[in-house]
């Protein structure tokens, strides 16, 4: 699979991502600064990395949404090419409307680093089809704006539509207000747009992809990404 | 012709204010017992070169709409006032 790892001014995962994808793909990942136009050729997975870009000046992901490679981003799902934000990325997503919400300051007014237990709600995407159903796995997070927000009505739709795809839980996978360490609004961890081919997430499955580093449940997403590619979607 | 635009961003209603909130309580520890509610904004000042207070005020909303504001759960008013060459 070729991967595509874009790089803003301010972002600091983007090497965690590519050491991450070229570890476990055995390819080259490539690395496209914000202010390119255009996408290498072939690319499979476009990957928006954590940090913060343009300093999180005026709102997380704000700027970044607007930079020059947004547009090839853009057109790369329009084209139904997969596209994955990864905390700071997640907020550029939602910024940049390929994913619906905002993401505001956590409940706690803490920067909350740690690593934490996630449920899967769907197996069905390109992110995570070498889950089980309802898996529990653990991924970090490091975030200061992670509480996922919609107003209510369409907090609903997005339920209906089935577009939460992680949830924050307890280790033995159930869902209640306690376990979610930002505020999360429903627990959500992690969505992805109608069609499915781009997914948010504000905890790190890059940072638990190597068990030096505290974790392989990260490896999932990159399977399930590898194995849609294979399946010839 | 300049003009000087005052921008103030406060979040919608709706919308948790997490920082207001630990102002509030900041407040009333310091004994404002009065105090009934809290929101903080931000403030954002543009000077814009427009040949009429309207064409500024477009212009204005224009950059709130497409950068500025996040109109999910932002709201902003905007004021004008003319400024010295």
């Amino acid at each position: 699979m070729n991967v595509s790892v874009v790089v803003f001014p301010g972002s600091n995962c983007d090497q965690d991502a590519v050491r991450a994808l070229a570890s476990f793909s055995g390819r080259p990942v490539a690395q496209v600064w914000h202010g390119d136009p255009a996408l290498p050729a072939a690319t499979d997975l476009v990957i928006l990395p954590g940090g913060f870009s343009y300093g999180d000046y005026l709102r997380t992901g704000a700027m970044a949404a607007r930079s020059p490679i947004m547009e090839a981003v853009r057109r790369h799902a329009y084209e139904g090419g997969l596209v994955l934000g990864i905390c700071n990325g997640f907020q550029i997503l939602t910024e940049a409307r390929l994913l619906p919400g905002a993401l505001l300051p956590n409940k706690t007014l803490t920067f909350v680093c740690k690593p934490c237990t996630l449920r899967v709600e769907r197996t069905d995407t390109p992110f995570t089809g070498a889950f089980r159903s309802n898996q529990v796995v653990q991924f970090p997070i490091a975030h200061h704006e992670g509480l996922f927000y919609l107003p209510e009505e369409e907090l609903d739709e997005l339920e209906r539509r089935g577009q939460v795809v992680f949830r924050y839980a307890s280790p033995e996978g159930s869902i209640a207000p306690e376990v979610s360490p930002n505020g999360s609004l429903r627990n959500i961890a992690g969505i992805v747009n109608e069609r499915g081919n781009v997914l948010g997430l504000m905890p790190h499955p890059e940072r638990a992809s190597d068990p030096v580093l505290g974790g392989r449940d990260g490896l999932l997403v990159w399977q399930s990404v590898a194995g849609w590619i294979e399946g010839g979607h | 012709m300049r003009h000087r635009a005052e921008i103030v961003v406060t979040l919608k209603s709706g919308v948790l204010d997490i920082q207001g909130k630990a102002v509030f309580q900041s407040l009333q520890q310091l004994g404002y017992g009065e105090l009934e509610d809290v929101r903080v904004g931000k403030v954002i000042h543009l000077l814009l070169d427009a040949p009429t207070p309207e064409k500024a005020r477009e212009l204005a909303r224009g950059m709130c709409e497409d950068l500025l504001v996040n109109g999910l759960i932002e709201e902003y008013r905007i004021s004008l006032e003319a400024a010295e060459r």
